[in-house]
Protein backbone atom coordinates (compact mmCIF):
# COMPACT_ATOMS: atom_id res chain seq x y z
CA UNK A 1 0.00 0.00 0.00
CA UNK A 2 1.48 3.36 -0.61
CA UNK A 3 1.84 6.03 2.20
CA UNK A 4 -0.64 8.98 3.01
CA UNK A 5 -1.27 11.40 4.89
CA UNK A 6 -4.39 11.13 7.92
CA UNK A 7 -5.80 13.23 10.24
CA UNK A 8 -9.43 13.05 11.87
CA UNK A 9 -12.23 15.14 11.72
CA UNK A 10 -14.83 16.39 14.46
CA UNK A 11 -17.74 17.94 12.74
CA UNK A 12 -18.97 17.35 9.16
CA UNK A 13 -18.27 21.60 8.59
CA UNK A 14 -14.74 20.85 9.54
CA UNK A 15 -14.34 17.52 7.29
CA UNK A 16 -15.12 19.12 3.95
CA UNK A 17 -13.06 22.55 4.99
CA UNK A 18 -10.28 19.86 5.22
CA UNK A 19 -10.32 19.30 1.82
CA UNK A 20 -7.96 21.55 -0.28
CA UNK A 21 -9.43 20.57 -3.90
CA UNK A 22 -5.38 20.06 -5.26
CA UNK A 23 -4.59 16.72 -2.79
CA UNK A 24 -6.16 13.39 -3.61
CA UNK A 25 -8.39 12.84 -0.53
CA UNK A 26 -10.75 9.93 0.79
CA UNK A 27 -13.01 10.10 3.97
CA UNK A 28 -12.58 6.87 6.04
CA UNK A 29 -15.24 5.53 8.26
CA UNK A 30 -14.59 1.69 8.93
CA UNK A 31 -12.46 1.15 6.33
CA UNK A 32 -13.87 -2.36 5.61
CA UNK A 33 -13.60 -1.91 1.96
CA UNK A 34 -11.40 1.38 1.15
CA UNK A 35 -8.19 -0.44 2.97
CA UNK A 36 -8.54 -3.47 0.86
CA UNK A 37 -8.90 -1.40 -2.23
CA UNK A 38 -5.70 0.59 -0.99
CA UNK A 39 -3.94 -2.42 -0.29
CA UNK A 40 -4.99 -4.09 -3.66
CA UNK A 41 -3.72 -0.27 -5.30
CA UNK A 42 -7.20 0.28 -6.71
CA UNK A 43 -7.47 3.13 -4.54
CA UNK A 44 -4.23 5.43 -4.12
CA UNK A 45 -5.31 8.22 -2.10
CA UNK A 46 -2.97 10.62 -1.21
CA UNK A 47 -4.60 11.50 2.44
CA UNK A 48 -7.62 10.36 4.28
CA UNK A 49 -10.13 12.26 6.35
CA UNK A 50 -11.20 9.67 9.02
CA UNK A 51 -15.25 10.75 9.55
CA UNK A 52 -15.94 8.10 12.59
CA UNK A 53 -16.04 10.59 15.16
CA UNK A 54 -18.79 12.33 13.65
CA UNK A 55 -21.62 10.78 15.78
CA UNK A 56 -23.58 13.80 16.76
CA UNK A 57 -26.70 12.33 14.74
CA UNK A 58 -26.59 9.31 16.23
CA UNK A 59 -30.19 7.82 15.50
CA UNK A 60 -33.00 10.03 16.11
CA UNK A 61 -37.10 10.34 15.65
CA UNK A 62 -38.30 13.62 14.54
CA UNK A 63 -41.20 15.08 14.77
CA UNK A 64 -43.44 13.49 11.96
CA UNK A 65 -41.90 10.54 12.24
CA UNK A 66 -39.19 10.64 10.18
CA UNK A 67 -35.60 8.56 11.46
CA UNK A 68 -32.41 10.00 10.69
CA UNK A 69 -29.04 7.63 11.21
CA UNK A 70 -25.81 9.50 11.26
CA UNK A 71 -23.15 8.64 8.62
CA UNK A 72 -21.08 7.41 10.99
CA UNK A 73 -23.14 4.99 12.98
CA UNK A 74 -22.33 1.57 12.67
CA UNK A 75 -24.06 -1.08 10.86
CA UNK A 76 -24.71 -3.15 14.01
CA UNK A 77 -25.83 -0.45 15.51
CA UNK A 78 -28.75 0.07 13.24
CA UNK A 79 -29.30 -3.46 12.94
CA UNK A 80 -29.66 -3.29 16.93
CA UNK A 81 -31.52 0.05 17.52
CA UNK A 82 -34.97 -0.32 18.87
CA UNK A 83 -36.24 2.07 16.85
CA UNK A 84 -35.27 0.94 13.74
CA UNK A 85 -36.52 -3.07 14.29
CA UNK A 86 -39.45 -2.13 15.30
CA UNK A 87 -40.64 0.32 12.50
CA UNK A 88 -38.70 -0.93 10.00
CA UNK A 89 -37.46 -4.37 10.49
CA UNK A 90 -36.68 -5.13 6.88
CA UNK A 91 -33.57 -3.23 7.53
CA UNK A 92 -31.94 -4.60 10.36
CA UNK A 93 -32.55 -7.64 8.53
CA UNK A 94 -30.82 -7.01 5.36
CA UNK A 95 -28.30 -5.54 7.78
CA UNK A 96 -27.45 -9.09 9.50
CA UNK A 97 -27.73 -10.71 6.35
CA UNK A 98 -24.63 -8.76 5.13
CA UNK A 99 -20.70 -9.48 5.70
CA UNK A 100 -19.97 -10.50 8.85
CA UNK A 101 -20.19 -9.53 12.71
CA UNK A 102 -17.01 -8.44 12.47
CA UNK A 103 -17.23 -6.20 9.58
CA UNK A 104 -20.85 -4.84 10.90
CA UNK A 105 -18.94 -3.55 13.96
CA UNK A 106 -16.99 -1.71 11.93
CA UNK A 107 -18.42 -0.58 8.69
CA UNK A 108 -20.45 2.58 8.96
CA UNK A 109 -23.41 3.69 6.79
CA UNK A 110 -21.61 6.68 4.88
CA UNK A 111 -19.48 3.71 4.02
CA UNK A 112 -21.85 1.01 3.13
CA UNK A 113 -23.22 3.78 0.59
CA UNK A 114 -20.36 4.19 -1.02
CA UNK A 115 -19.12 0.96 -1.21
CA UNK A 116 -17.28 -0.09 -4.49
CA UNK A 117 -18.30 -3.23 -6.60
CA UNK A 118 -17.36 -6.54 -5.71
CA UNK A 119 -16.26 -7.75 -9.35
CA UNK A 120 -13.49 -9.81 -9.79
CA UNK A 121 -12.29 -8.19 -12.42
CA UNK A 122 -12.12 -4.21 -10.85
CA UNK A 123 -10.15 -6.00 -7.73
CA UNK A 124 -7.61 -7.44 -10.39
CA UNK A 125 -5.13 -4.99 -11.78
CA UNK A 126 -4.23 -7.93 -14.57
CA UNK A 127 -7.52 -7.68 -16.22
CA UNK A 128 -9.28 -4.97 -17.85
CA UNK A 129 -12.26 -2.70 -16.38
CA UNK A 130 -13.57 0.39 -17.29
CA UNK A 131 -14.33 1.48 -14.01
CA UNK A 132 -10.64 1.69 -12.90
CA UNK A 133 -9.36 2.89 -16.26
CA UNK A 134 -11.30 4.67 -18.48
CA UNK A 135 -12.06 2.67 -21.76
CA UNK A 136 -9.65 -0.12 -21.16
CA UNK A 137 -12.64 -2.70 -21.56
CA UNK A 138 -14.50 -5.50 -19.67
CA UNK A 139 -13.48 -8.90 -19.05
CA UNK A 140 -16.55 -9.60 -17.04
CA UNK A 141 -18.88 -9.24 -20.07
CA UNK A 142 -17.19 -12.70 -21.33
CA UNK A 143 -15.64 -13.78 -18.23
CA UNK A 144 -17.15 -15.76 -14.99
CA UNK A 145 -19.65 -13.72 -14.96
CA UNK A 146 -22.29 -15.54 -12.46
CA UNK A 147 -22.12 -12.62 -9.86
CA UNK A 148 -22.49 -9.65 -12.47
CA UNK A 149 -26.09 -7.64 -13.63
CA UNK A 150 -29.06 -8.40 -15.19
CA UNK A 151 -30.71 -4.98 -15.06
CA UNK A 152 -29.63 -2.03 -16.50
CA UNK A 153 -26.81 -3.29 -18.10
CA UNK A 154 -24.18 -1.54 -19.90
CA UNK A 155 -21.74 -2.76 -22.47
CA UNK A 156 -19.15 -1.15 -20.96
CA UNK A 157 -19.53 -2.29 -16.95
CA UNK A 158 -21.82 -5.61 -15.33
CA UNK A 159 -20.48 -5.08 -12.17
CA UNK A 160 -23.57 -5.30 -9.52
CA UNK A 161 -23.61 -3.10 -6.31
CA UNK A 162 -22.78 -5.35 -3.30
CA UNK A 163 -24.63 -3.48 -0.17
CA UNK A 164 -27.87 -5.57 1.38
CA UNK A 165 -28.54 -2.61 3.79
CA UNK A 166 -28.81 0.26 0.90
CA UNK A 167 -31.63 -2.46 -0.77
CA UNK A 168 -33.58 -2.15 2.00
CA UNK A 169 -33.04 1.97 1.90
CA UNK A 170 -33.78 2.28 -1.62
CA UNK A 171 -37.48 0.42 -1.01
CA UNK A 172 -37.97 2.44 2.08
CA UNK A 173 -37.29 5.79 -0.19
CA UNK A 174 -34.49 7.34 1.83
CA UNK A 175 -32.75 10.25 1.31
CA UNK A 176 -29.20 10.69 1.57
CA UNK A 177 -28.17 14.29 3.08
CA UNK A 178 -25.17 15.69 2.19
CA UNK A 179 -23.10 18.69 2.96
CA UNK A 180 -20.30 20.50 1.06
CA UNK A 181 -18.20 23.28 1.89
CA UNK A 182 -21.17 25.65 0.27
CA UNK A 183 -24.10 23.83 0.40
CA UNK A 184 -25.93 20.94 1.94
CA UNK A 185 -28.88 19.04 0.09
CA UNK A 186 -30.64 15.67 -0.12
CA UNK A 187 -30.70 13.14 -2.77
CA UNK A 188 -33.66 10.51 -2.88
CA UNK A 189 -31.98 7.22 -2.32
CA UNK A 190 -32.77 5.92 -5.51
CA UNK A 191 -30.79 8.35 -7.32
CA UNK A 192 -27.74 8.40 -5.20
CA UNK A 193 -26.37 5.42 -6.90
CA UNK A 194 -25.79 5.51 -10.76
CA UNK A 195 -26.30 2.99 -13.46
CA UNK A 196 -23.03 2.21 -15.09
CA UNK A 197 -24.11 3.73 -18.45
CA UNK A 198 -20.67 4.94 -20.47
CA UNK A 199 -19.11 6.33 -17.12
CA UNK A 200 -19.34 3.04 -14.80
CA UNK A 201 -15.91 4.96 -12.90
CA UNK A 202 -18.70 7.39 -11.43
CA UNK A 203 -21.09 5.41 -8.75
CA UNK A 204 -23.06 8.19 -6.80
CA UNK A 205 -24.28 11.98 -7.46
CA UNK A 206 -21.59 12.79 -4.86
CA UNK A 207 -19.54 15.75 -6.24
CA UNK A 208 -15.94 15.67 -5.21
CA UNK A 209 -15.51 17.80 -2.28
CA UNK A 210 -19.27 16.49 -0.40
CA UNK A 211 -19.86 14.18 2.40
CA UNK A 212 -22.36 12.07 3.69
CA UNK A 213 -23.89 13.12 7.12
CA UNK A 214 -27.02 11.18 7.40
CA UNK A 215 -29.59 9.00 5.99
CA UNK A 216 -33.49 10.00 6.83
CA UNK A 217 -36.18 7.73 6.49
CA UNK A 218 -39.73 8.87 6.18
CA UNK A 219 -42.71 6.92 8.12
CA UNK A 220 -44.06 4.12 6.33
CA UNK A 221 -46.89 1.78 7.73
CA UNK A 222 -46.19 -0.69 5.10
CA UNK A 223 -42.93 -1.43 6.68
CA UNK A 224 -44.85 -3.41 9.63
CA UNK A 225 -45.21 -6.23 7.47
CA UNK A 226 -42.05 -6.38 5.71
CA UNK A 227 -39.11 -8.45 5.17
CA UNK A 228 -35.38 -9.06 3.26
CA UNK A 229 -34.42 -12.15 1.77
CA UNK A 230 -31.24 -13.64 0.28
CA UNK A 231 -30.15 -16.06 -1.84
CA UNK A 232 -26.42 -16.67 -1.83
CA UNK A 233 -24.01 -19.71 -2.88
CA UNK A 234 -23.37 -20.50 0.71
CA UNK A 235 -25.86 -19.64 3.60
CA UNK A 236 -23.54 -16.69 5.43
CA UNK A 237 -21.07 -14.56 5.29
CA UNK A 238 -21.45 -14.07 1.08
CA UNK A 239 -22.51 -11.58 -1.53
CA UNK A 240 -26.10 -11.96 -3.16
CA UNK A 241 -26.91 -13.31 -6.32
CA UNK A 242 -30.28 -12.09 -5.88
CA UNK A 243 -31.89 -10.26 -2.96
CA UNK A 244 -35.36 -8.51 -2.44
CA UNK A 245 -36.45 -6.17 0.73
CA UNK A 246 -40.17 -5.84 -0.02
CA UNK A 247 -42.98 -4.13 2.31
CA UNK A 248 -46.88 -4.69 1.56
CA UNK A 249 -49.67 -3.39 2.94
CA UNK A 250 -53.23 -5.04 2.32
CA UNK A 251 -56.81 -4.38 2.95
CA UNK A 252 -59.65 -6.26 2.25
CA UNK A 253 -57.61 -8.38 0.32
CA UNK A 254 -56.58 -5.46 -1.89
CA UNK A 255 -53.03 -4.53 -1.70
CA UNK A 256 -52.60 -0.58 -0.59
CA UNK A 257 -49.17 -0.40 -0.45
CA UNK A 258 -46.32 -2.37 -2.27
CA UNK A 259 -42.80 -1.73 -1.95
CA UNK A 260 -39.69 -3.55 -3.62
CA UNK A 261 -36.04 -3.69 -4.80
CA UNK A 262 -33.78 -6.11 -5.67
CA UNK A 263 -30.22 -6.23 -4.75
CA UNK A 264 -27.30 -8.42 -6.78
CA UNK A 265 -29.01 -7.48 -10.01
CA UNK A 266 -27.87 -4.46 -11.32
CA UNK A 267 -25.29 -1.67 -11.01
CA UNK A 268 -27.20 -0.29 -7.95
CA UNK A 269 -29.98 -1.25 -5.69
CA UNK A 270 -32.74 -1.68 -7.86
CA UNK A 271 -36.25 -0.52 -7.00
CA UNK A 272 -39.08 -2.60 -8.72
CA UNK A 273 -41.03 0.42 -9.50
CA UNK A 274 -42.71 -0.99 -12.12
CA UNK A 275 -44.10 -3.65 -10.27
CA UNK A 276 -45.33 -1.95 -7.42
CA UNK A 277 -47.41 0.12 -9.82
CA UNK A 278 -48.91 -3.39 -11.14
CA UNK A 279 -49.22 -4.41 -6.78
CA UNK A 280 -50.73 -1.35 -5.75
CA UNK A 281 -54.50 -1.81 -5.83
CA UNK A 282 -54.39 -5.19 -7.21
CA UNK A 283 -56.32 -8.21 -5.17
CA UNK A 284 -53.09 -10.07 -3.01
CA UNK A 285 -52.83 -13.18 -5.28
CA UNK A 286 -50.05 -15.19 -6.94
CA UNK A 287 -51.59 -14.24 -10.42
CA UNK A 288 -50.73 -10.72 -9.43
CA UNK A 289 -47.46 -11.29 -8.39
CA UNK A 290 -46.53 -13.08 -11.01
CA UNK A 291 -47.34 -10.19 -13.27
CA UNK A 292 -45.37 -8.09 -11.17
CA UNK A 293 -42.36 -10.19 -11.36
CA UNK A 294 -42.34 -10.65 -15.18
CA UNK A 295 -42.90 -6.38 -15.12
CA UNK A 296 -39.93 -6.57 -13.05
CA UNK A 297 -37.60 -8.60 -15.12
CA UNK A 298 -38.84 -7.35 -18.49
CA UNK A 299 -35.93 -6.56 -20.37
CA UNK A 300 -33.18 -8.66 -17.97
CA UNK A 301 -29.87 -9.42 -20.38
CA UNK A 302 -28.63 -12.86 -18.96
CA UNK A 303 -24.66 -13.06 -19.52
CA UNK A 304 -22.95 -17.04 -20.07
CA UNK A 305 -23.02 -17.56 -16.18
CA UNK A 306 -26.04 -15.07 -14.57
CA UNK A 307 -29.01 -15.59 -17.15
CA UNK A 308 -30.40 -17.93 -14.01
CA UNK A 309 -30.54 -14.88 -11.98
CA UNK A 310 -33.74 -14.08 -14.21
CA UNK A 311 -35.94 -16.86 -12.98
CA UNK A 312 -34.41 -16.87 -9.47
CA UNK A 313 -35.46 -12.91 -9.15
CA UNK A 314 -38.93 -13.96 -10.28
CA UNK A 315 -39.62 -16.67 -8.33
CA UNK A 316 -38.20 -14.57 -5.54
CA UNK A 317 -40.27 -11.74 -6.06
CA UNK A 318 -43.58 -14.57 -6.45
CA UNK A 319 -42.53 -16.03 -3.18
CA UNK A 320 -41.71 -13.08 -1.42
CA UNK A 321 -45.08 -11.41 -2.04
CA UNK A 322 -46.76 -14.77 -0.84
CA UNK A 323 -45.21 -14.82 2.29
CA UNK A 324 -46.21 -10.81 2.92
CA UNK A 325 -49.64 -11.38 1.76
CA UNK A 326 -50.04 -14.62 4.42
CA UNK A 327 -48.50 -12.64 7.07
CA UNK A 328 -50.24 -9.16 6.13
CA UNK A 329 -53.69 -10.95 5.39
CA UNK A 330 -53.78 -12.12 8.90
CA UNK A 331 -53.68 -9.60 10.84
CA UNK B 1 7.77 12.23 12.25
CA UNK B 2 5.50 14.91 12.36
CA UNK B 3 2.19 15.59 13.71
CA UNK B 4 0.69 19.28 13.43
CA UNK B 5 -1.44 20.92 15.46
CA UNK B 6 -4.43 19.96 13.74
CA UNK B 7 -3.67 16.40 14.24
CA UNK B 8 -2.41 15.65 11.19
CA UNK B 9 0.02 13.15 10.59
CA UNK B 10 1.78 12.87 7.13
CA UNK B 11 4.15 10.26 7.75
CA UNK B 12 6.03 8.14 10.53
CA UNK B 13 4.45 9.02 13.79
CA UNK B 14 4.42 7.87 17.33
CA UNK B 15 0.96 7.09 18.69
CA UNK B 16 -0.04 5.50 21.68
CA UNK B 17 -2.39 2.42 21.67
CA UNK B 18 -4.09 0.93 24.49
CA UNK B 19 -3.43 -2.92 24.61
CA UNK B 20 -4.56 -5.38 27.03
CA UNK B 21 -4.98 -2.56 29.98
CA UNK B 22 -1.50 -1.01 29.11
CA UNK B 23 -0.69 2.13 27.28
CA UNK B 24 1.84 0.95 24.45
CA UNK B 25 3.69 3.72 22.12
CA UNK B 26 4.49 2.70 19.15
CA UNK B 27 6.04 4.00 15.91
CA UNK B 28 4.22 3.84 12.57
CA UNK B 29 3.00 5.17 9.55
CA UNK B 30 -0.72 6.03 8.81
CA UNK B 31 -0.89 2.90 6.04
CA UNK B 32 -0.06 0.66 8.98
CA UNK B 33 -2.64 -2.22 9.85
CA UNK B 34 -3.82 -2.54 13.53
CA UNK B 35 -2.60 -6.30 13.03
CA UNK B 36 0.80 -5.43 11.85
CA UNK B 37 0.95 -3.24 14.72
CA UNK B 38 0.39 -5.40 16.99
CA UNK B 39 2.20 -8.55 15.49
CA UNK B 40 5.58 -6.59 14.18
CA UNK B 41 5.73 -3.48 16.44
CA UNK B 42 4.22 -4.65 20.19
CA UNK B 43 4.89 -8.56 19.39
CA UNK B 44 1.67 -9.57 20.27
CA UNK B 45 1.60 -12.53 17.65
CA UNK B 46 -1.46 -14.24 19.63
CA UNK B 47 -3.46 -12.62 16.82
CA UNK B 48 -2.85 -14.28 12.86
CA UNK B 49 -2.60 -13.23 9.70
CA UNK B 50 -4.53 -15.15 7.45
CA UNK B 51 -5.78 -13.65 4.67
CA UNK B 52 -5.71 -9.45 5.28
CA UNK B 53 -8.07 -9.19 3.34
CA UNK B 54 -10.85 -9.21 5.82
CA UNK B 55 -12.34 -12.75 5.08
CA UNK B 56 -11.11 -15.19 6.90
CA UNK B 57 -11.30 -13.44 10.53
CA UNK B 58 -8.01 -15.01 12.28
CA UNK B 59 -7.30 -11.28 13.04
CA UNK B 60 -10.12 -10.75 15.12
CA UNK B 61 -9.26 -8.55 18.30
CA UNK B 62 -11.88 -6.89 20.48
CA UNK B 63 -11.67 -2.62 20.59
CA UNK B 64 -13.95 -1.52 23.52
CA UNK B 65 -15.75 -5.20 23.74
CA UNK B 66 -16.44 -4.89 20.11
CA UNK B 67 -15.15 -7.57 17.85
CA UNK B 68 -13.59 -6.25 14.54
CA UNK B 69 -11.10 -7.63 12.37
CA UNK B 70 -7.50 -5.95 12.90
CA UNK B 71 -6.49 -6.37 8.96
CA UNK B 72 -9.36 -4.02 7.31
CA UNK B 73 -8.15 -1.74 10.87
CA UNK B 74 -5.75 1.22 10.39
CA UNK B 75 -3.75 1.53 13.69
CA UNK B 76 -3.84 5.26 13.93
CA UNK B 77 -7.98 4.93 13.65
CA UNK B 78 -7.68 3.05 16.94
CA UNK B 79 -5.54 5.59 19.50
CA UNK B 80 -7.58 5.70 22.59
CA UNK B 81 -9.37 2.80 22.30
CA UNK B 82 -8.98 -0.53 24.99
CA UNK B 83 -8.16 -3.31 22.75
CA UNK B 84 -7.86 -6.54 23.49
CA UNK B 85 -6.06 -9.48 22.26
CA UNK B 86 -5.72 -12.93 22.83
CA UNK B 87 -3.20 -12.60 24.85
CA UNK B 88 -5.19 -10.27 27.59
CA UNK B 89 -7.99 -13.29 27.77
CA UNK B 90 -6.94 -15.27 30.25
CA UNK B 91 -6.59 -14.39 34.21
CA UNK B 92 -3.31 -13.64 35.90
CA UNK B 93 -2.19 -16.62 33.49
CA UNK B 94 -4.87 -19.49 34.14
CA UNK B 95 -6.88 -19.42 30.98
CA UNK B 96 -10.71 -18.00 30.63
CA UNK B 97 -13.98 -20.33 31.09
CA UNK B 98 -14.28 -20.08 26.94
CA UNK B 99 -10.08 -20.97 26.14
CA UNK B 100 -10.24 -24.03 28.48
CA UNK B 101 -13.98 -24.98 27.02
CA UNK B 102 -11.75 -24.81 23.22
CA UNK B 103 -9.41 -27.80 24.64
CA UNK B 104 -12.00 -29.65 26.63
CA UNK B 105 -14.78 -29.90 23.39
CA UNK B 106 -11.72 -30.29 20.91
CA UNK B 107 -12.23 -26.59 19.40
CA UNK B 108 -9.44 -26.33 17.27
CA UNK B 109 -7.02 -28.83 15.26
CA UNK B 110 -3.64 -26.80 13.54
CA UNK B 111 -4.58 -23.83 15.85
CA UNK B 112 -4.08 -20.74 13.85
CA UNK B 113 -7.52 -20.03 13.57
CA UNK B 114 -7.96 -20.31 17.15
CA UNK B 115 -7.28 -16.84 18.71
CA UNK B 116 -9.98 -15.25 16.10
CA UNK B 117 -12.27 -17.82 16.83
CA UNK B 118 -12.03 -16.93 20.43
CA UNK B 119 -12.03 -13.36 20.82
CA UNK B 120 -14.97 -13.27 18.13
CA UNK B 121 -16.93 -15.83 20.18
CA UNK B 122 -16.60 -13.51 23.11
CA UNK B 123 -17.69 -10.44 21.11
CA UNK B 124 -20.64 -12.33 19.62
CA UNK B 125 -21.41 -13.83 23.30
CA UNK B 126 -21.80 -9.89 24.32
CA UNK B 127 -24.04 -8.87 21.33
CA UNK B 128 -25.60 -11.68 22.09
CA UNK B 129 -26.86 -11.22 25.32
CA UNK B 130 -27.29 -7.25 24.49
CA UNK B 131 -30.11 -8.53 22.65
CA UNK B 132 -28.86 -8.10 18.80
CA UNK B 133 -30.93 -10.40 16.68
CA UNK B 134 -28.91 -12.78 13.30
CA UNK B 135 -29.98 -13.50 10.07
CA UNK B 136 -31.39 -16.93 11.54
CA UNK B 137 -33.28 -14.70 14.18
CA UNK B 138 -36.99 -15.60 13.34
CA UNK B 139 -38.33 -11.98 15.15
CA UNK B 140 -36.26 -9.08 14.75
CA UNK B 141 -38.61 -6.78 16.49
CA UNK B 142 -38.63 -9.61 19.49
CA UNK B 143 -35.09 -10.39 21.72
CA UNK B 144 -32.86 -13.10 20.32
CA UNK B 145 -34.07 -15.64 22.19
CA UNK B 146 -31.81 -18.72 23.68
CA UNK B 147 -28.39 -18.51 22.13
CA UNK B 148 -29.13 -22.13 19.56
CA UNK B 149 -26.93 -23.85 17.08
CA UNK B 150 -28.09 -22.19 14.19
CA UNK B 151 -27.34 -18.90 16.37
CA UNK B 152 -24.04 -19.89 17.19
CA UNK B 153 -23.15 -20.95 13.47
CA UNK B 154 -24.67 -17.65 11.69
CA UNK B 155 -23.01 -15.42 14.13
CA UNK B 156 -19.84 -17.02 13.59
CA UNK B 157 -19.83 -17.30 10.04
CA UNK B 158 -16.91 -14.84 9.89
CA UNK B 159 -14.36 -16.95 11.40
CA UNK B 160 -13.27 -19.87 9.02
CA UNK B 161 -11.47 -22.46 10.03
CA UNK B 162 -9.60 -24.72 7.30
CA UNK B 163 -9.18 -28.27 10.04
CA UNK B 164 -12.77 -28.10 10.40
CA UNK B 165 -13.33 -28.12 14.03
CA UNK B 166 -16.35 -26.27 13.66
CA UNK B 167 -18.48 -28.72 15.41
CA UNK B 168 -16.13 -28.34 18.39
CA UNK B 169 -16.14 -24.68 18.46
CA UNK B 170 -19.90 -24.51 18.63
CA UNK B 171 -20.15 -26.86 21.33
CA UNK B 172 -17.06 -24.93 23.45
CA UNK B 173 -18.89 -21.64 22.44
CA UNK B 174 -22.58 -23.43 23.62
CA UNK B 175 -21.15 -24.75 27.23
CA UNK B 176 -19.55 -21.67 28.13
CA UNK B 177 -22.43 -19.47 27.30
CA UNK B 178 -24.94 -21.81 28.65
CA UNK B 179 -22.52 -21.96 31.87
CA UNK B 180 -22.86 -17.73 31.80
CA UNK B 181 -19.39 -17.38 31.22
CA UNK B 182 -19.79 -14.56 28.89
CA UNK B 183 -16.01 -14.59 28.58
Amino acid sequence: MKNFGYVKAFSSSEAVHLLDGATATKFIGGGTNLVDLMRENIERPDQLIDVTSLRDREIQETNDGRITIGAAVSNSAVAANDLIRRRFPLLSQAILFGASGQIRNMATVGGNLMQRTRCYYFYDEASRCNKRTKDAGCDAVHGFNRMHAILGCSPSCIATHPSDMCVALSALDATVEIEGRHRQRSIPFTDFHRLAGDTPQIETELQEGELITSVTIPSLEAAQNSVYRKVRDRSSYAFALVSIAAALEIRNGTITTARLALGGVAHKPWRAFAAERILEGSPAIDEVFRRAADATLEGAQGFEHNAFKIELARRLIVSTMSELAQKGGLS
Amino acid sequence: MTQHESGKIDNRTTITLIVNGSQREVELEPRVSLLDALRERLQLTGTKKGCDQGACGACTVLVDGERILSCLALAVQYQGRQITTIEGLANDGSLSALQSAFVTYDGFQCGYCTSGQICSAVGMMREFDSGLPSAVTQDVTAGSGGLSSEEIKERMSGNLCRCGAYVGICEAIRQTHEAGFAR
